[in-house]
């Protein structure tokens, strides 16, 4: 007999797409991590299950990486230059590009996708914007899960987001490699990394280098700014999306190379564990993190666990401490 | 001799230009229609390019599909200029080119048509509208990214002064900053700093002895609306200031080079598809604004038509039209009159706030870099105003007779079985693809080829002049499309701000609200916020109704993944399917609903969406019936200005699709 669909769930069917690097997956896996619904919550966990390093034998071998910055500083402009690039270097590509909702109506525009020139044609090209709703820190709620199950079947994710301070971090906690836009003439993302209020990123990319002096000077100053922090690793690449684009091999290269040199399953585990704390925080707020005895307790326990296992069974680790 | 009384003038003023904004289907249909309006009394040119031809497409581009020959006349070549303009004694006419973008290559083309004719381009009166930054803002037909675009104005500019010393190369266009929603101190003000733009790169291109021939080469293109008092002392204004601006910022003295020249297209934002007669008297009224007061009065007047919302007028509709302006010029008295605001206290005030509020304006443009740097800002500025406009009619604050008030009525007798409209021949846009490649395999195609190659080392070269490469490309028989992509590639592609992203949040009404709730409880019920795709096929650039559908679905609580303008229908079916909206609306003001709108019908079924299409725009009563049989779920036209209305009805067929019931 011919096995129904029905006997395996839409979610592990999804996730045994995506391990086979079916990218036609992508938009039915989005509708799914990004519902709310008791039912879909339990499919994304059997999709996440199926895309656990333990079932993948490993860690995804796409490279998930976060672009950030503050508005204007043209990072769809580049990003769709970006993207060009990996494509013509033979890469498939997923864009996550987070928007802010807002706050009075709970509603959101989301324009980045206007902005990204796309061949509707090419099926290895796949964007989705998502509102950021409620959730502080700039990341939308489905996002870390959706990055996590795009990751086994795209050769780059990339997650783009709002805003300098606070989403940085978040995306960090997701992302292989961090990227943070900035305009020349802005001492704000200086600022920002100096007081500590930022992270260091890996990659800061510094555009309009068409702007010639002006953006020249940036690249400096920032440079001298990474250095007396000692982030000697942080990597400046000067970029310029008006025609003749320049520095975007640069910059292609240089997330190649950060790569390369990062431990990535280290830096994996410590995102599956932040992903679960925060997945976990956002279901049973203060009160479920003080029953498993703080923030610090929490990734200690999590520490201890399996480190094949997907975010959600991570998560169900943590409910299983707090008192029904 | 008697004195004449200083309430009089010595003799009648001279009329105004009088021209008709036409053009459709083919340069030969065109041309008997341009004959056929200049024996009824016409005394200029004004011609209507179609979508494709003003975006640099050719007929056979994918972009041009539906779009060839609908809201104007496809010319692609000089044989079609020939042909547009055969018997029209082009030394004797003053011809305005409704073009923008690809204005340096329609100018060629007429200059290489009149010189084929033996008549020396220094002969040549009219004007090419060549204003792009109001593309950017309201109309969408650009095609470059904003520098390259100043460039190519200023090499018109630089050009014609010398060469073609009777064209006005530009009209600056606050025409379409009103359409989109402007108030009129918006509307000054905005114009101006466009002007400033303008003259600025100008400046950098020739000698400043010349500063006054070219600063009185500027005319502007205006809009005037149904408040005709107000419209009148905006005017005012606007001479006043610019005057000031030529002296003060160019330092040009002759007071001839200082004259404020305009030429002036009524509203047609005010023009109602509801009981579409009473946009006779509102069109009346609006060219009062224009031509009442001597001391502002319009150099050139073309009228809309009175069905206009309806769809493409017939050329009676236009007949109508110019006899309303032969009335006002030959039958009342007006032109026997010195200014007969002079000395009014109500106009001479009305004239200082608006001075007051559009020098503030300006201030604020100027302070982002110049009305360039200023787009996004202006953009964002004009959604704004259309949004408050739109509230104010819906709440019933702007009375609009026979929309929102008054809206009992008898049929109209003027709306025939065709809908009282003109439609084009859908064959045209095979005719006009089989023709241009027949033109193509015609040509001598080493010279085209060496053309295009001097084109781009020329677009490359700032230093250069971009006008006489594109007449030789004109004369050598490349085609508006070939002249387009030679300059896409040396420029890159662009999009335009879409100003939806920083536009206020609607206030909340009662109404609003239960909208929102009703928003919120699918979306709960669905599992994900109600997601709604917002975009414009084809290649019309109308894209205010659109954003303002953008605004209140996420003001009533929608995520929108709003697309923006010029999509094919390929495109929107990728964007439905990876983005995972619930629902689509599309907009077209140009016509081409018919066959764009089931063209992404069918790409929406072979990617596998299958979500409710709501569609709206100018949409004859005659073409709702076969939309729906193609799968359209709405179809909504210019007289449901109610948008929670709108969205309710959305929000419905999502929930149905979904199968979420209806609330207990």
């Amino acid at each position: 007999m011919i096995e129904t669909p029905s006997s395996t769930g839409r979610g592990a069917q999804l996730g045994a797409r995506l391990r086979d690097r079916d990218l036609s997956a992508a938009p039915a896996t989005l509708n799914l991590v990004e519902s709310r619904t008791p039912a879909d919550l339990r499919e994304t966990a059997d999709l996440l299950h199926e895309l656990s390093p333990a079932k993948l034998g490993g860690e995804a071998p796409g490279h998930v990486i976060g672009v950030t910055g503050p508005p204007g500083a043209g990072k769809s402009t580049l990003l769709s230059a970006l993207v060009r690039a990996w494509r013509e270097r033979g890469r498939t590509v997923a864009v996550l590009a987070v928007d802010p909702s807002s706050k009075r109506s709970g509603g959101s525009l989301l324009g980045d996708r206007a902005r990204i020139d796309f061949d509707p044609s090419d099926r290895g090209l796949f964007i989705r914007s998502t509102a950021a709703g409620e959730r502080l820190g700039g990341l939308a709620p489905a996002t870390r899960a959706a990055a996590q199950a795009l990751a086994p079947a795209f050769d780059v994710v990339v997650i783009e987001t709002v805003g300098v301070g606070q989403s940085e971090t978040d995306v960090a906690d997701v992302a292989d490699t961090v990227a943070v836009i900035v305009q020349p003439g802005s001492g704000d993302a200086l600022q920002f990394i100096k007081s500590g209020i930022m992270e260091t990123p890996d990659v800061l990319v510094v555009t309009k280098a068409d702007l010639g002096k002006i953006a020249l000077s940036a690249r400096r100053d920032l440079s001298a700014a990474l250095r007396s922090l000692g982030a000697r690793d942080t990597q400046v690449i000067s970029v310029s999306s008006v025609p003749p684009p320049t520095g975007i091999d640069d910059l292609v290269d240089a997330f190649d190379a950060h790569r390369a040199a990062l431990d990535l399953p280290v830096r994996r585990l410590a995102a599956r564990r932040a992903a679960a704390l925060a997945d976990f925080a956002v279901e049973y707020g203060e009160r479920g993190i003080r029953a498993v005895g703080g923030r610090r307790a929490a990734l200690k326990l999590l520490g201890e666990q399996d480190p094949t296992l997907d975010v959600p069974a991570l998560v169900a680790t943590l409910e299983q401490k707090v008192p029904a | 001799m008697s004195e004449t009384p200083a309430h009089r003038l010595p003799e009648r003023d001279r009329p105004w230009m009088m021209r008709t904004y036409a053009g459709h289907s083919t340069a030969k249909a065109s041309n008997e229609l341009f004959r056929g309006n200049l024996a009824k009394g016409q005394t200029g040119l004004s011609i209507a390019f179609d979508l494709p031809t003003q975006t640099g497409y050719d007929p056979d581009h994918a972009l041009a599909h539906g779009e060839v020959g609908k809201v104007g006349v496809p010319i692609p070549h000089k044989g079609e200029m020939h042909t547009l303009l055969d018997g029209i004694p082009l030394d004797d006419m003053n011809t305005s080119m409704t073009i923008n973008a690809t204005a340096a290559f329609l100018l060629s083309l007429y200059i290489v048509t009149a010189e084929d004719n033996g008549i020396d381009r220094a002969k040549l009166q009219g004007t090419t509208q060549n204003d792009i930054i109001k593309e950017f803002l309201a109309r969408g037909t650009y095609a470059f990214p904003p520098g390259p675009s100043m460039r190519l104005i200023a090499d018109m500019v630089a050009f014609t002064v010398t060469e073609v010393p009777k064209w006005n190369p530009i009209n600056i266009c606050s025409y379409h900053l009103q359409e989109a929603g402007a108030t009129p101190v918006q509307e000054i003000a905005y114009a101006m700093s466009n002007a400033i733009a303008v003259l600025d790169a100008a400046r950098e291109r020739v000698p400043q002895e010349q500063m006054g021939t070219v600063f009185s080469r500027i005319s502007f293109f205006v809009n005037a609306g149904v408040r005709f008092i107000e419209e009148h002392a905006k005017l005012r204004a606007m001479s006043i200031l610019w005057e000031e601006l030529g002296r003060e910022r160019y330092g040009v003295m002759d007071p001839k080079h200082l004259r404020f020249r305009y030429g002036v297209q009524v509203n047609s934002l005010g023009l109602t598809e509801a009981q579409p007669e009473n946009n006779v008297q509102r069109i009346v009224l609006e060219a009062l604004a224009v031509t009442l007061g001597r001391n502002a009065r319009a150099r050139a007047v073309q009228l809309p038509a009175w069905n206009e919302a309806l769809g493409l007028p017939r050329p009676w509709d236009q007949q109508w039209s110019l006899r309303i302006q032969q009335v006002l010029a030959y039958e009342t008295d007006m032109l026997e009159y010195p200014d007969i605001f002079e000395g009014s206290v109500v106009m001479d005030g009305l004239v200082g706030e608006m001075l007051e509020g559009a020098r503030a304006e300006m201030a604020i443009v100027a302070e982002h870099g110049g009305a360039v740097e200023a787009v996004p800002y202006m953009k964002a500025a004009l959604v704004d105003s259309h949004r408050e406009r739109w509230r104010r009619i819906e709440a019933g604050d702007q009375v609009v007779v026979g929309m929102n008030k008054f809206e009992e009525t008898s049929p109209s007798p003027l709306v025939d079985e065709e809908g009282g409209i003109m439609t084009v021949d859908p064959a045209v846009e095979a005719q006009q693809r089989n023709a241009v490649q027949a033109w193509r395999a015609g040509r001598d195609q080493a010279a085209v080829d060496a053309a295009l190659e001097r084109l781009r080392a020329v677009a490359l070269d700032e230093s250069q002049n971009i006008m006489p490469a594109s007449i030789e490309a004109a004369r050598a028989g490349v085609t508006v499309g070939e002249w387009s992509q030679a300059l896409r590639d040396a420029f890159g592609e662009y999009r335009g701000p879409t100003g939806v992203g920083e536009a206020t949040a609607a206030e909340i009404g009662p109404d609003l609200e239960e909208v929102r709730e009703e928003v919120a409880r699918v979306g709960e019920a669905l599992g994900r916020t109600v997601k709604i795709l917002v975009g414009k096929p084809g290649l019309d650039g109308h894209s205010n109704g659109a954003e303002q559908i953008a605004v209140r679905a996420r003001d009533v609580g929608m995520d929108v993944v709003y697309e923006g303008i010029r999509l094919t229908p390929q495109q929107i079916a990728r964007s439905a399917l990876d983005e995972g909206v619930h629902v689509i609306g599309l907009s077209i003001l140009s016509g081409s609903h018919k066959e764009l709108i089931p063209a992404v019908m069918e790409e929406l079924k072979a990617a596998g969406v299958d979500v409710p299409v709501v569609v709206g725009g100018i949409i004859p009563e005659a073409d709702v019936a076969p939309l729906k049989a193609v799968g359209v779920a709405g179809v909504y036209t210019p007289k449901d200005f109610d948008m929670n209305r709108i969205m309710r009805d959305i929000v419905g067929l999502v929930a149905d699709r979904g199968g979420v019931p209806a609330p207990a």
